[in-house]
């Protein structure tokens, strides 16, 4: 029994063995391969963990240039509102629609075009299909972290609107933002508004009756 | 002043740093302004106005950076996305 016993473990070790082999080859060559290319100075592979740091570190970048409502919007939502300043309006896709002077906004989203809309409609303007590409490629990719993708749109579009738009692809909405997710993402917005003004003013009145109640007790 | 550059994979990168008043790090500092942008980056110099607003401005010359500024930041000239 005990020598039957004996022979099929040394038969299933065999086998494994034999299953194993060519498995443990292929990747003790490309640990070979991932050490000569570190060798060489190469890029490494595509790490998660390399670009989860990036990402922490643009957000942190992100949120010491935005005003705190905004930092405090794109923590929340995932995305950024700016404000347009050109009179006439974005660049219209008929040159001859001018807004004259209507109040118009961008959203911001991380690796996705620029949406512009008019805030008091919510109709949707245009998209701006822009990119940052860098083609030093430090790691392999051209692609900035999300957030540093947002923060040069927002610098771009605060420092040369006219400039960033120009260079952009101009495209009737729908093309690559689906128009429903952007009617979602403006209702979201102004409930996050809402919400945060209702904190804003409930905080106030506390504070208020914080003083009054200071001002009016016997000790004051 | 320090120049922060945005890297793909990394984040921003400290490229230069120095004191406008001091002569031989306001050169360096030129120098590596006039780097960048050779290299296709545009330069933004994040702002505060008067009334407390952050924003930001472009810069495309050495000169127009606020002396009193404490950093700018480079990152790749804007292109066409997807047609």
């Amino acid at each position: 029994m005990t020598v039957a016993l004996c022979a099929t473990a040394i038969v299933v070790l065999a086998l494994l063995w034999e299953i194993s082999m060519p498995w443990m080859d292929r990747r003790l060559d490309a640990r070979r391969a991932r050490k000569e290319a570190r060798r060489r100075g190469e890029p490494g592979a595509y790490d998660p963990g390399r670009e989860r740091r990036a990402e922490q570190r643009a957000r942190e970048l992100l949120r010491s240039c935005v005003n705190e409502e905004e930092w405090a919007m794109y923590r929340d939502l995932g995305f950024l509102r700016v404000w347009g300043g050109q009179a006439s309006g974005p660049a219209a896709t008929h040159p001859q629609r001018d807004l004259g002077g209507v109040p118009y906004a961008y959203l911001v989203y991380p690796h996705k075009p620029i949406v512009a809309y008019l805030p008091q409609t919510g109709q949707l303007l245009n998209e701006y299909c822009v990119e940052f590409p860098d083609e030093t490629r430090p790691y392999g990719s051209a692609r900035l972290p999300d957030s540093d993708d947002v923060l040069a749109k927002w610098m771009a579009l605060q420092g040369d609107e006219r400039r960033l738009i120009s260079e952009a692809n101009l495209h009737l909405p729908g093309r690559q933002v689906d128009p429903r997710q952007v009617q979602r993402d403006l209702w979201r917005l102004g409930q996050w508004e809402r919400a945060r003004l209702t904190r804003a003013q409930r905080h106030d009145g506390a504070a208020q009756s914080a003083r009054r109640g200071v001002a009016g007790s016997p000790d004051a | 002043m320090k120049f922060l550059r945005m890297r793909p994979g990394h984040g921003e990168q400290l490229i230069a740093e120095g004191d406008v008043e001091v002569s031989e790090d306001e050169e360096r500092l030129v120098e590596m302004f006039r780097r960048q942008l050779d290299q296709g980056m545009w330069a933004a110099v994040p702002t505060i106005t008067e009334t407390g607003r952050r924003q930001a401005e472009m810069v495309r010359a050495f000169e127009d950076i606020p002396r009193d500024t404490d950093r700018v930041i480079f990152f790749p000239r804007a292109a066409g996305g997807a047609r």
